[in-house]
């Protein structure tokens, strides 16, 4: 059948897509209702959200008290913000001394500046290097105190966020390079070193971060000699990057097992030794590979802080529990655990949002 | 083009000095015996064709020969150099023989500038703009120098398997070993890389090529041997093999391939 000129421009005009196909209807009926299974499940999923999303509106934003004393949110039936609002100091910051806490809500704003900046890889140069070097210095010193005239604050009495923060960040940047040496450990011919890396990581794997959080705190100064501390702090940090550092392992080795041996092949018979081969062509490839786990494993390192509460280090988990004990603010819990679930989700979210955005810019080439 | 592959490379007459010295390697893989007591002398400028059955250890007799896979008895000198535990030793030797793969194995990470140079950069230790030349150089003589800048994902395999014969090229070696560089490619893309190769044999490159490309060898070997069940059971000129194999197993192969 040949078409001629008159039929052929006819049906090339424009013609509209019918209504029921397209647009919000169109989409509607494709994913809500495009069986009767659906149908049905979609209905129960509407019903459910009426009779839950209007009640929360009403509790969280309608009924509810933003700035005012426990005793009138006793009295009232929404919900109770006041129990973060009058109390965010202590959540935010713990035990530091009161007057003090310019210092560690600086230290917090020099961080995500720090962190702000290396958001763009076009950053990513010599000056921002050293930035992150000097910021350290500067954080730590605002913390610590001791100099420039600032008064001592020991670790002990540092609290809430920027303890989470930091603790999370130090965890994370340690744990990742010393993962990758586990990983390489693992893979390697020499049978002591990779003996030495299947302990440790299986070790690791096989008790729940709280028992190693236990030991650091509890059984550590025991083996110690008379007198011989470590500040606490230290001792979670570390069992923090142990831990993490375990699972991070496994995870690099199963992208270096994932790569095709033509690669390492190729690498091979140009000549390069084996630190050149996994530093320019494998690590590069591997590690890209395994982005996405490699991001939820810190995202978690991010949140097993608030285990911390276990050896009564005061992060943000345990300053709000704090805040929850005092006897007018309990009952109120809802309220302030919705505060601290938000707190976390944006911190979390924001390092989920810069892995995408980091497997986007290093797909190019693919 | 056509005039090229069909042109015979030129004969070179004074083949002397011994580049490759294989002596009655043998080579198990657990109790599997895939190279039985292998002799072979390969001289500087020589092209040799290696052919025969899959599974017939073509491959690994090359693959040993830059130590991708070991051998357990018997001795293999590449220039002199002893191929041993020694890793010193392997990584000299890998520097001077250059390798090309049947899946190609560009770094797909890095441009093709960026592939091409890292050997030179980083195991001759080559100032980066010198490497950039040399590599812009060879991509110039593989005829692909317009996509320097692209990724090895955007090129075909044809265009791949020239930018990796540049790679190994820009290393200078002193041997080229070609592992089946021809069976991955579509038939239309397979002259492109053939007509690389022969240009490489006109300059008097020393070539081992483990392929099924009877025209190849016609063109521009030296010897062509024939292995079956991990031994050479047959060398020869390329005129004598194809017309009076020897060996009935000889006979057999050419048959199932010629046709």
């Amino acid at each position: 059948m040949i078409m001629n000129e008159e039929s052929a421009a006819r049906i090339s005009a424009q013609i509209r897509p019918p209504v029921t196909r397209v647009g919000v209807i169109g989409w509607v009926r494709k994913n809500l209702f495009n069986s009767w299974f659906n149908s049905i499940l979609s209905l129960i999923a509407l019903y459910v959200l009426w009779k839950t999303v209007p009640p929360f509106f009403r509790w969280a934003f309608i009924d509810s008290l933003w700035f005012s004393t426990s005793d009138a949110c006793k009295a009232c039936d929404g919900a109770c913000w006041s129990v973060v609002t009058k109390n965010i100091r202590f959540i935010m910051f713990g035990f530091y001394p009161h007057e003090l806490q310019w210092r560690p809500l600086s230290a917090i704003v020099v961080l995500f500046g720090l962190l702000a900046f290396t958001w763009n890889r076009n950053n990513w140069k010599k000056p921002l290097a050293v930035s992150w070097i000097v910021g350290v210095i500067v954080m730590a010193v605002l913390m610590r105190g001791g100099v420039l005239g600032l008064e001592v604050v020991e670790s002990s009495e540092w609290g809430g966020f920027p303890l989470t923060v930091m603790l999370s960040i130090v965890a994370m940047v340690a744990a990742y390079p010393l993962g990758v040496l586990l990983a390489l450990g693992r893979r390697s011919d020499m049978s002591f070193i990779r003996a030495v890396c299947v302990v440790y990581i299986e070790a690791i794997r096989g008790v729940p971060l709280i028992t190693l959080l236990f030991m650091s705190a509890m059984m550590f100064p025991l083996f110690m000699p008379e007198g011989f501390t470590v500040n606490k702090l230290i001792r979670a940090q570390a069992a923090l990057i142990m831990f993490t550092s375990a699972y991070i392992a496994e995870v690099v080795r199963g992208g270096l097992q994932g790569m095709s041996r033509g690669q390492y092949e190729a690498a091979q018979s140009l000549g390069l030794n084996y630190y050149q081969m996994m530093r320019l062509v494998i690590l590069p490839q591997a590690l890209k590979i395994v982005i996405p786990p490699t991001v939820s494993i810190l995202i978690v390192a991010f949140k097993d802080t608030s285990l911390l509460v276990i050896i009564a280090v005061y992060d943000i988990l345990k300053s709000t529990e704090a805040v929850l004990s005092i006897p007018e603010w309990m009952g109120f819990s809802s309220e302030a655990y919705l505060f601290l679930a938000i707190i976390y989700f944006l911190c979390c979210f924001a390092m989920s949002e810069y892995s995408r955005k980091l497997e986007r810019e290093l797909g190019e080439g693919r | 083009m056509d005039q090229k592959i069909d042109k015979k490379v030129v004969e070179q007459e004074n083949l002397q000095e011994e580049i490759i010295e294989i002596s009655e390697v043998h080579k198990w893989y657990g109790d599997f015996h895939v190279l039985k007591d292998i002799t072979l002398t390969v001289r500087k400028g020589e092209r040799i064709i290696i052919c025969g059955p899959s599974g017939s250890g073509k491959s690994t007799l090359i693959r040993c020969i830059n130590r991708l896979e070991e051998h357990q008895k018997g001795t293999i000198k590449v220039d002199g150099i002893e191929l041993t535990n020694n890793i010193k030793n392997i990584e000299r030797v890998r520097a001077e023989v250059g390798m090309v793969f049947q899946h190609f194995n560009l770094f797909p990470h890095l441009t093709i500038l960026d592939n091409l140079t890292l050997g030179p950069v980083w195991v001759r230790k080559v100032p980066r703009k010198e490497a950039e030349e040399t590599a812009m150089f060879y991509l110039e003589k593989v005829k692909i120098a317009d996509q320097a800048k692209k990724y090895p994902g955007q090129l075909s395999g044809g265009q791949q398997q020239r930018v990796a014969i540049a790679r190994s090229l820009c290393m200078k070696p002193k041997v080229m070993l070609f592992d089946e560089p021809t069976s991955a490619l579509d038939p239309e893309m397979i002259k492109e890389v053939l007509e690389v190769m022969i240009d490489l044999a006109e300059e008097g490159m020393t070539m081992l090529v483990v392929s099924h490309e009877m025209g190849f060898a016609r063109k521009a070997a030296h010897r062509v041997l024939f292995m079956d069940w991990g031994q050479i059971l047959e060398q020869n000129t390329p005129e004598q093999f194809f017309s009076n194999p020897r060996h009935e197993r000889s006979q057999l192969f050419l048959d199932q391939i010629l046709h």
